[in-house]
């Protein structure tokens, strides 16, 4: 065992966790923007709609993520088209690329767990909305929304963790995030297991954190059908 | 199209040795991973604390690590490892391991990880009425798990692993870093050689999706077969 190298490539670790954390969080709050679009698609009445929402989850959530990763940030660039618009100022950056993936990715299982989620509301509270002669709107955002989130919440945590695990293929498309400086260090000090126990544990502090506070709000906003 | 070409001309016959290289190290990171669980899960239903805290152990350090980390642990340290050990036994030459043996055993103990919670749910929803029974009834050992538990246990186990078996056919796109040819490394080689990465990856995705699809199928049919009497 090496402490010394335990600790000295603990600060460069840390440092590399905030991209980590900045990627995990602006993923997570771009896929649950498209996971609800997705979810309220899914649950549309128009047969083709509901047909492209389910492939597109079917698609990403069928393909390992570095497939994924590796056709935005590989092959996008390969359409001569895509490299004339602005799109190509976020397309050349693989911190945009990854987001992208990750978003899209995230955004399949959100869409899932939410539509799981709005599909085990009782009848019985749209009705007594309906019958209280609510507008449809606001049954939707005030009382259909709230309960789908409190009821999503456990299967949302998971999600995060996954995802949070998910951030560590960012380093195939050559960002220094925390697995990808762990990777360097490994490479370049030859002491694999060092390294690891310092960069899983870091991994692991975060897992809990995320683990207890998904707990503490499912206690808080606790609801029971 | 004529990019998929068998021969040399194409990358048809490369790209099919490299998905059934991929089902391989799928079946057998598997069958690795129910090994550990079969480890681990007594581990985790025991009432000693000392045995519990390690199956514990094991599920959370592996489901909250990347599986990324945990392949470059094996990638970088396997042979240092195993040289390590020959080394007590007086063997000094230098090891290389292969990277299928690597990427299974890395792939393995991460779906191991997965495969001991799903065995150990399964396990707790028996009732307990047919533990009792089983033992009440004086059945030995062999009969007791084999024939009692084991039976009703995949039952409820099957269609949970068949999520492990996806979680594992995706994981495996991820030992492509350590170089073995299977269907992302192959891909990454074609698109480098014939500069269009685009058609690649995305026959790659297209591959993955047949595999997952595929097998979803089989899982099906099999989990129709065990839940039959209920």
């Amino acid at each position: 065992m090496d402490f010394e190298l335990m600790i000295n490539s603990f600060p460069k670790l840390l440092n590399a966790t905030l991209i980590t954390l900045k990627l995990l969080s602006v993923s997570l709050i771009l896929g649950l923007f498209i996971g609800l679009g997705f979810a309220i698609l899914r649950m549309n009445n128009n047969n083709l709609i509901n047909k492209f929402a389910y492939g597109y989850s079917y698609i990403f959530r069928g393909t390992p993520l570095l497939v994924q990763i590796f056709i935005i940030y590989f092959g996008l660039g390969q359409i001569e088209y895509l490299r004339t618009t602005f799109l190509w100022a976020v397309l050349k950056e693989p911190y945009w690329c990854a987001i992208i993936a990750f978003s899209l990715n995230t955004g399949a299982y959100t869409s899932e767990i939410l539509r799981s989620a709005f599909q085990t509301i009782k009848p019985g509270y749209l009705e007594a909305g309906r019958s209280l002669g609510i507008p449809s709107k606001i049954i939707f955002t005030k009382i259909q929304i709230p309960i789908a989130i409190k009821q999503s919440l456990p299967a949302y945590g998971n999600e995060i963790i996954l995802m949070l695990k998910g951030t560590s293929l960012a380093s195939t498309v050559t960002l220094m995030d925390l697995t990808g400086v762990a990777k360097y260090i490994i490479s370049t000090t030859f002491k694999p297991v060092e390294v690891f126990i310092v960069a899983g544990g870091i991994y692991l502090f975060m897992t809990f954190i995320i683990h207890n506070v998904i707990k503490y709000l499912e206690k808080k906003y606790g609801f029971q059908t | 199209m004529e990019l998929l070409y068998f021969g040399d001309k194409g990358w048809g016959d490369e790209l099919f040795f490299a998905t059934l290289m991929t089902i391989a190290v799928s079946i057998t990171a598997m069958i690795i991973g129910f090994i550990f669980a079969a480890l681990f899960t007594p581990l985790k239903l025991s009432n000693n604390k000392f045995l519990n805290s390690i199956g514990n152990a094991y599920t959370t350090v592996i489901r909250g690590v990347p599986e990324l980390l945990v392949i470059y642990l094996f990638f970088f340290g396997g042979s240092g490892a195993i040289m390590f050990v020959a080394s007590i036994f007086g063997y000094n030459d230098y090891i290389e391991i292969n990277a299928f043996l690597t990427g299974s055993f890395s792939i393995g103990i991460i779906s191991g990880a997965y495969s001991t919670e799903v065995f150990r749910g399964a396990l707790q929803s028996i009732d307990k009425g047919q533990f009792e029974a089983a033992k009440v009834l004086g059945f030995n050992k062999y009969i007791y798990f084999f024939k009692i538990i084991l039976p009703q246990m995949l039952r409820l186990a099957i269609p949970n692993l068949s999520n492990v078996w996806q979680i594992t056919l995706k994981d495996t796109s991820l030992i492509s870093v350590t170089g073995l040819v299977e269907i992302m490394r192959q891909s990454y080689i074609a698109a480098g050689s014939t500069r269009d990465p685009l058609f690649f990856y995305s026959f790659a995705a297209v591959l993955y999706l047949l595999l997952t699809f595929l097998s979803m199928q089989l899982l099906n049919r099999l989990e129709i077969k065990y839940s039959k009497g209920y």
